[in-house]
């Protein structure tokens, strides 16, 4: 790592205020800390918001779930009322990583940091999410612009984040088999008005399948997605998957989800 | 009282130590006024280096020294050597290159080492390596063995543009020839053996130091053959007597043959020592791990069996390519390529058998032994032969292996390759494994599978692996102190192999002494007077019998000295349990109260030698031939290719258990490395670039605990006679059959959809591809 | 460099230094508290070597500026137990035969206590995925499942 300077303020006025130059925030620093032991990453000044209470606490309306940024992936597995709202999103905190990153991770650094391979990005798409920052509210689809890049200002921070309770929902992941991470991860919304399909892991950034999601808008079982390829000129490619095997499994695994919503 | 002799399941003695965070890995331990060094890496497969510039780096904070090749050069340090007498095809002397310990004017790999930097902390060495500007001028590289075999493929060195270094043949050409004559059936198929590499938890390291006043290097590094380390930097790399090297190796967190003995490292960092007058430490990064370390594995082998019409084998012929890497700087990355070839031909009995190998070189890491070293690549061959054999004359794959199989009256057996098998029931090994697994219902639970989406398949291999061969001694001492307690000092090296638990069972089996009352030391060349160290699975045997001679001749000065304690003639002492004692009364006297006696000259016999310390240094007089059946079931995630092994059964024979518990884990560990290698692992290189593309846990995949299924561990002992245990070697015997077992399940499950074949890993892509392309073939064909 | 104050308490004892504020917790463990217990593997916190507790939770010591523990509670595998006994865990890995070269060990155990308290009586498939943090290249996990099982009395 590069030499920095480290703070921990206990306000978030104080918070926002440390934040000049190339200054980060420092949530659970699960990916941050990881690229900047590699040095493939790197700022003078990190700032601590794991005291901020701003930004900690569940809360559960009809309508939608609210989690504030600082919530590590643990706290949402276990969380009873998460569990009750958007069982699928509890379920998809519970599979990241693994027990150890999950007590320190949270959901506005996943969001934050964008791994194409991160989980949350294809719950905030596909669950119709908003970020809240201390500046604005972001929707899901503008969040994401390119790879571990987002429209996130600097100096701005996300506070909480809120997602639409569907009518059912899965979360379905295949492991890339060294990294653990989501090779490929689709998740699947539906709602009264129609279908959310979030993927991640397959380009530069999560997005939405648009193509399956009016499928199953107008159909909501497997078969109605069978046999569709997603073109894959832009997914990613490395040694364990390429992209027509990426594209192949957002098919496969998208189906599942819609499978694992009718069975429960 | 806990029973401690062979044959019991004792807790390990190394144990509670361990779990309380009490070992002592060499990153553990310190020097006062140590200095961190960083070792300089080619980012290039191969280059020429026009220019090392270290003027800004020399000027960056906390820096003491960077040292390059041409410092190496100037200061004479020596390099290893290689003896094979091997030839070229065309019969000129085989071309090899030996590594200088720092590269100096050109880079064969990635990750061949430039430079040394030292500096007060890691961080400033660090910051100073990037402010080194190397001028590399790259080359055309190859890294695929196939493509290093073809005519016009870049050369990995100039002066041998084909790339081979030398040839090896075994067997008979002739009689193979002859044998190929009069087959009915010739079954010939292509196998692709993976290179994979060691990836023990614990990166190496190494720490050294000089005395001025003693002019003596300390050296501690996590090597498994310390006495090798040694000699070696005394004979061949700083011409100085071996005196003057102490090389300590405490707990080392896994070796599996990798961390053997002949690194750069290991010379450079007691080099830079002496000219700083500091300590200097080294520690591997994971993600330098690949690049720093040997590799393993990687050959293309052609192979065919010649069958008559009943199926039984007439003859096994072998070609192999196999890629050493770029330099070959002693016997040693040679061996896998040779020294288990005899095993080709497995368990069953073929007259006539002949392989050829071609040694080929490339730009990557060098190789060496790891698990197996040559065994699995072996086995892989014949129980891959045999399925695709049985597959094409539509013969039940038990059947095939059943007619061939070396019956228990034919030991022992002379193999074609020039191997004796001493002895061995392989049928009834293969017998218990079948019924243990269930295999005759097999085709039911293939049929289930398939009704969740699944195809499950069936692997068997037969393995057998030559083990503590007897080409190398080992040393053994027991040594009592005047209170009478004892220390066993061992010329081996203990990886996590349970060998201070093992080797206190056999003390107290042959003398009766309490573990707790007996000091194991592995590890330090300056307490242990001789060792070879640790590898080809031959700590229990030939450790293990050195022991049983030391404590033999414990005995004998025992019983001279309890004569003179009991006031009898030595004839009539017996010996059991720790008590000598007058035969036919209740005259006695333990062995600690003999110890103690041995020490004290007043109560010995005039002219007696007193102490009470005896060594043995063992050979052994033929290798031992462990081999196991193993049966394994793999079910296949039909839309996406995912593997998972369900079932895995291994019925073996490694002779005596000293520690069935400790030997079993050792099987559990060996099968994981070859789950790991069949369906994940891989070194993967960019083929134009020779870029590495699994650099680290983010690319190389690791088996974890979910990867793994249960493994069953069954018994089909047979003792050897070879050693007075009866046991053979067990280290590597899960790897050997693993590859195999799981390879072909793996094949077998996708058989019924149209697929021939699939080299390893075997991973989801490249079965989802395969089913893919059975499946359009047969559409096109229907 | 400017070193920054840090205080915290590590296996019950009251630590206050200066550091570098880049010092990984793993580093303020291993190099300024000479706990050498605790390991490093990896440098893609995918090993779990270097397992503690923070504040009683699971960590990967290597993924965590010391700083940010300041102020907090660590656990390291020294912290187990008092003198030579050995804590439950620790002892079921030692009647199963669950270690063999005893360097992903440490962070094993730290990590079983954690699996146990969220699943007391877990099933395999819990155990397995509950250490897919902990990576293994001796024991082919068998032992290590049932030592798990034998601590949770199964």
């Amino acid at each position: 790592m590069y030499a920095l300077t480290y703070h921990q303020p206990a306000t978030l006025p104080d918070a926002l205020k440390s934040v000049e130059g190339d200054a980060k925030f420092l949530a659970g620093g699960q990916s941050l800390i990881q690229a900047m032991k590699l040095r493939m990453t790197s700022s003078s000044s990190l700032v601590d918001i794991s005291k901020l209470s701003e930004l900690k606490g569940i809360s559960v309306t009809d309508s939608a779930v609210t989690v504030g940024a600082m919530t590590r992936h643990a706290e949402v597995a276990l969380s009873v009322q998460i569990q009750q709202a958007i069982p699928a999103l509890a379920k998809l905190a519970h599979g990241i990583g693994d027990p150890m990153v999950r007590n320190m991770g949270t959901l506005g650094g996943s969001l934050a940091y964008a791994d194409p391979a991160a989980c949350y990005p294809s719950a905030l798409l596909a669950l119709a999410g908003t970020v809240q920052t201390n500046e604005r509210t972001i929707s899901a689809d503008n969040f994401f612009v390119n790879l571990y890049e987002t429209c996130l200002k600097p100096g701005e921070l996300i506070q909480s984040v809120s997602f639409q309770r569907p009518l059912q929902a899965a979360y379905i992941k295949f492991k890339h088999p060294a990294s653990r991470l989501a090779m490929v991860g689709v998740f699947v919304a539906r709602y009264k008005d129609g279908v959310r399909v979030g993927v991640t892991g397959c380009k530069t950034y999560a997005f939405r399948a648009t193509q399956i999601e009016q499928l199953l808008g107008q159909k909501f079982s497997p078969d109605a997605i069978e046999g569709i390829e997603l073109p894959w000129s832009d997914m990613l490619s490395d040694i364990h998957a390429g992209a027509q095997y990426r594209s192949a499994l957002i098919s496969i695994l998208a189906a599942r989800a819609v499978e694992q919503c009718l069975s429960s | 009282m806990t029973n401690y002799g062979i044959g019991q399941s004792v807790s390990r003695f190394e144990d509670p130590r361990l779990l309380r965070g009490k070992g002592c890995f060499v990153d553990d331990v310190n020097q006062l006024g140590q200095a961190h060094a960083l070792m300089v890496r080619s980012p290039h497969s191969n280059a020429r280096i026009r220019n090392i510039n270290l003027e800004q780096a020399l000027k960056a904070p906390g820096v003491l020294a960077i040292y390059t090749g041409e410092d190496v050069a100037r200061d004479g340090l020596g390099t290893m050597k290689v003896n094979l007498p091997r030839k070229r095809p065309d019969g000129s002397p085989m071309f090899t290159r030996q590594h200088q310990g720092l590269s100096k004017s050109f880079v064969r790999y990635v990750g061949d080492p430039v430079a040394l930097v030292i500096a007060e902390n890691l961080l400033q060495a660090k910051d100073a390596a990037e402010l080194i500007d190397i001028d590399y001028e790259p080359l055309p590289s190859v890294t695929d063995t196939a493509q290093a075999a073809l005519p016009g493929a870049p050369a990995v060195w100039e002066e041998c543009p084909d790339n081979i270094s030398h040839v090896f043949e075994a067997g008979n050409a002739k009689a193979t020839e002859e044998a190929f004559s009069k087959a009915t059936h010739i079954v010939k198929r292509r196998y692709v053996i993976s290179r994979v590499y060691a990836h023990y938890m614990q990166p190496r390291g190494v720490l050294a130091k000089y005395d001025e006043g003693d002019e003596r290097y300390t050296i501690w590094a996590d090597v498994q053959y310390p006495h090798r380390v040694r000699n070696a930097l005394a004979e061949n790399i700083f011409k100085i007597p071996e005196h003057r090297i102490r090389v300590i190796a405490n707990d080392v967190g896994g070796g599996f043959g990798t961390k053997g003995w002949q690194y750069p490292e290991h010379r450079l960092m007691p080099w830079a020592a002496r000219k700083l007058g500091r300590p200097v430490k080294w520690t591997c990064d994971r993600s330098e791990a690949i690049l720093a370390d040997e590799h393993a594995r990687d050959n293309i082998s052609e192979a065919e069996i010649a069958l008559d019409a009943e199926g039984r084998i007439l003859g096994l012929r072998v070609k192999t390519l196999a890629n050493v890497g770029a330099y070959i700087s002693s016997d040693r990355n040679l061996l896998s390529t040779f020294v288990n070839v005899h095993t080709l031909s497995g368990v069953y009995d073929i007259a006539a058998a002949h392989v050829h190998v071609t040694v080929l070189m490339s730009n990557t890491n060098s190789t060496a032994p790891y698990r197996g070293a040559g065994r699995p690549e072996s086995i892989y061959v014949m129980e891959r032969l045999l399925d695709d054999a049985a597959r094409e004359l539509n013969m039940d794959r038990v059947r095939i292996r059943e007619i061939n199989l070396i019956k228990p009256t034919a030991m022992p057996y002379l193999n074609p390759f020039g191997a004796k098998y001493d002895c061995g029931d392989f049928v009834r090994g293969m017998e218990i494994a079948l019924k243990s697994a269930h295999y005759a219902s097999f085709e039911e639970r293939r049929k289930e599978a398939l009704g969740r989406g699944k195809l499950r398949g069936i692997g068997i291999a037969n393995a057998i692996e030559r083990a503590a061969s007897p080409n190398q001694h080992e040393f053994a001492e027991i040594r009592f102190n005047p209170s009478g307690s004892a220390t066993v000092l061992m010329g081996t090296k203990a990886q996590g192999q349970g060998h201070e638990t093992l080797y206190k069972q056999i003390v107290n089996e042959r003398l009766g002494i309490d573990p707790g009352q007996v000091k194991f030391i592995d590890g330090d060349t300056d307490l242990v007077a001789f060792g070879m160290g640790t590898n080809g699975s031959r700590s229990t045997v030939v450790g293990g019998t050195a022991l049983w001679k030391a404590a033999d001749r414990i005995i004998d000065k025992g019983k001279k000295i309890a004569a003179h304690m009991l006031e009898a003639s030595v004839d009539d002492i017996q010996f059991n349990k720790g008590v000598f004692e007058v035969v036919g009364t209740d005259k006695k006297v333990t062995l600690k109260d003999v110890a103690k006696t041995a020490f004290l000259a007043v109560k010995l016999p005039a002219g007696f030698e007193g102490g009470f310390y005896e060594t043995a240094t063992f050979v052994p007089a033929a290798d031992t031939w462990p081999n196991g059946c193993h049966v394994c079931e793999v079910e296949i995630d039909a839309q996406t290719g995912e593997v998972k092994v369900v079932e895995y059964l291994v019925v073996d024979d490694v002779g005596t258990m000293i520690n069935p518990a400790g030997v079993k884990g050792q099987i559990h560990g060996g099968v994981a490395q070859g789950l790991g290698q069949a369906l994940m692992e891989q070194v993967v290189y960019e083929r134009e670039s020779g870029q590495l593309l699994t650099g680290s846990f983010m690319d190389y995949a690791m088996p974890r605990a979910n990867d793994l299924p249960h493994i069953r561990v069954e018994n089909n002992a047979v003792p050897t006679l070879l050693n007075p245990m009866g046991a053979k070697g067990a280290g590597e015997a899960g790897t050997v059959g693993a590859i195999p077992a799981i390879m072909n399940a793996v094949i077998d499950a996708l058989a019924p959809a149209g697929v021939k074949s699939i080299d390893m890993p075997a991973t989801s892509e490249k079965i989802w591809q395969a089913l893919r392309q059975a499946k359009e073939k047969t559409t096109l064909s229907s | 460099m400017t070193t920054q104050t840090i205080q915290l308490k590590v296996n019950g004892n009251t630590v206050v230094t200066q550091i570098d504020p880049r010092t990984l917790l793993v580093q303020l463990i291993r190099d300024h508290l000479k706990l050498t217990g605790t390991h490093v593997g990896c440098d893609t916190a995918q090993c779990g070597c270097c397992t503690v507790h923070l504040n009683g939770l699971a960590v990967k010591s290597c993924s965590i500026l010391a700083l940010q523990a300041n102020g907090q509670e660590v656990t390291t595998i020294e912290g187990l137990t008092q003198g030579d006994g050995l804590h439950p865990v620790q002892n079921a890995f030692r009647e199963c035969h669950g270690l063999q070269c005893g360097y992903c060990t440490p962070g094993m155990v730290m990590t079983t206590i954690q699996l146990l308290k969220h699943f007391p009586k877990p099933t395999d498939e819990q155990i397995r995925e509950g250490l897919e943090g902990n990576i293994c290249r001796c024991t082919g996990y068998e032992n290590i499942v049932k030592s798990v099982k034998a601590a949770a009395g199964i």
